[in-house]
């Protein structure tokens, strides 16, 4: 997207990173999702899956029938926000434009180049590690969504139930499918706290860079 | 199991509101501290009345979308006698020790509202009407899942039979164990929904809901009432024992 606000003081300039769509659809689906997860702790901890329980404390809703409130009223929240989302990104080429190219190739030497301390950070555009990552997460999002839908409705919803691997393959898709987002949330979060100057960018839409650089 | 669930007291909530008001009053007097105001004032969001009646009118929402997303002809996946859970679990708000026993000989179905012939129903009576089998999952509230056999009459012949007002919009089940419940006609009328006298081939033992119990593949385990004693139709909302708890209506499959 083209930037009215460039070039402002001299030797640097201002670059629009986020546009504002991205950032509200962001801060809603943080929240969304926040809700989504503890309220569907306290589901999961009315009759577990595996061995274990979710504290009472990073649960919602008091018990399981408040959690099934809050997860039912959150998934309108989380999903028409996720529809505005995808629409922008596809019709604004925002997607293609932040995402693309990305090659197993890239991904891979990023990777180990950031194993060793070496993260390519050029303010505005996405390393390969990212793009695969963010791409990755929004397909462990729809598998989020496709298999909740499955359990929400094994019988009107049977084909995609079927999909999944029935009612009770779908339950095990959709705790996974939380697993992987959940540690992608983790990931983010520590490498915002890593990389701050990333973290005022999604609330203002703009970062300054020194003007001799490209990219944005 | 529905027996290990606790419903957070609720009667904490209302006095240490009061409390939180009078502390509030106090703070306008005597000038304590923004920081003070924001622990007193920090109980948990989900008990906040604003956000209950969110929560309330989603509910009522969801109700409305579940409704439109049931297909009356849809049927829900039916499995071979291979896949049947052993042991079937037991599943009340009670021990299984505690289920009632109801008396067959004195036993009469009770029926009322908007129904033609409201004669009650002893079981040989019951037990003569035209039986079909079903192996279906049931899917608990929860999130486990059994699947189990279950015989008898199809609801809708049942109904028809009675003369029930089939546009009425609900029935309702009362139970011996003094569980209660109710269903939307259509879910009623589903072909798959069944007044059931059997379970895996044997007369329906108490701790499975003897005499009867209403077996709704397209809805959770807690629309599927057990012991029923009667049976009502009615166009006003009959709640049901965990729904007025906060468990969704509707609760379709």
């Amino acid at each position: 997207m083209a930037d009215p606000e460039q070039a402002a003081t001299v030797g640097t300039r201002r670059i629009l990173i986020h546009p504002w769509v991205v950032r509200v659809t962001h801060w809603i689906n943080a929240l969304a999702m926040l809700m989504m997860v503890l309220s569907g702790w306290q589901i999961y901890n009315a009759s577990p899956l595996f061995g274990f329980k979710f504290p009472k404390s990073l649960t919602l809703g008091g018990w399981l029938a408040g959690g099934l409130q809050w997860h039912f009223a959150a998934m309108w929240l989380l999903a028409l926000n996720g529809i505005v989302y995808l629409l922008y990104g596809i019709f604004s080429r925002h997607f293609k434009s932040s995402f693309l190219p990305v090659t197993p190739k890239s991904v891979w030497s990023e990777f180990r180049n950031a194993l060793r301390g070496r993260i390519s950070h050029e303010i505005g555009v996405y390393n390969a590690v990212q793009r695969a990552a963010y791409i990755g997460v929004i397909c462990v999002a729809i598998v989020l969504i496709l298999s909740g839908l499955s359990i929400w409705k094994p019988v009107q919803f049977q084909e995609l139930a079927a999909l999944m691997g029935g009612y009770e393959g779908a339950r095990l898709v959709h705790f996974f499918a939380m697993a992987l987002l959940v540690l992608f949330v983790l990931v983010h979060v520590i490498m915002v706290a890593l990389v701050p100057r990333t973290f005022m960018p999604m609330l203002t839409g703009h970062a300054t860079k020194p003007s001799h650089e490209h990219g944005g | 199991m529905k027996d290990e669930m606790r419903r957070p007291d609720r009667s904490l909530v209302a006095p240490r509101r009061e409390i939180v008001k009078l502390e509030r009053r106090l703070f306008l007097k005597q000038g304590i501290s923004l920081g003070a105001l924001t622990l007193l004032s920090g109980c948990e969001i989900t008990d906040t009345e604003a956000v209950q009646k969110v929560l309330w009118r989603m509910a009522q929402w969801n109700d409305r979308v579940q409704a439109a997303l049931f297909d009356p002809n849809k049927l829900a996946p039916t499995y071979p006698e291979s896949a049947i859970t052993k042991p079937f679990p037991f599943n009340a708000f009670y021990s299984e020790a505690e289920a009632p026993r109801v008396d067959a000989a004195n036993y009469k179905l009770e029926l009322g509202g908007l129904v033609r012939d409201k004669a009650p129903w002893t079981l040989d009576k019951l037990y003569a009407l035209p039986e079909t089998s079903q192996i279906t999952r049931h899917i608990c509230v929860e999130g486990w899942s059994a699947i189990g056999k279950w015989s008898g009459v199809t609801f809708r012949t049942f109904l028809e039979q009675v003369g029930a007002d089939l546009t009425a919009k609900y029935v309702g089940f009362k139970c011996a164990d003094d569980y209660y419940s109710s269903i939307d006609m259509a879910s009623a009328l589903h072909p798959q929904t069944l007044l059931t006298f059997k379970f895996a081939d044997q007369l329906l033992p108490a701790a499975y809901g003897f005499p009867m119990k209403l077996r709704v593949p397209t809805k959770l385990g807690f629309k599927n009432p057990k012991h029923i004693a009667a049976i009502f139709v009615t166009n006003d909302y009959p709640g049901g024992y965990w729904e007025d708890q906060g468990y969704n209506w509707f609760s379709g499959s």
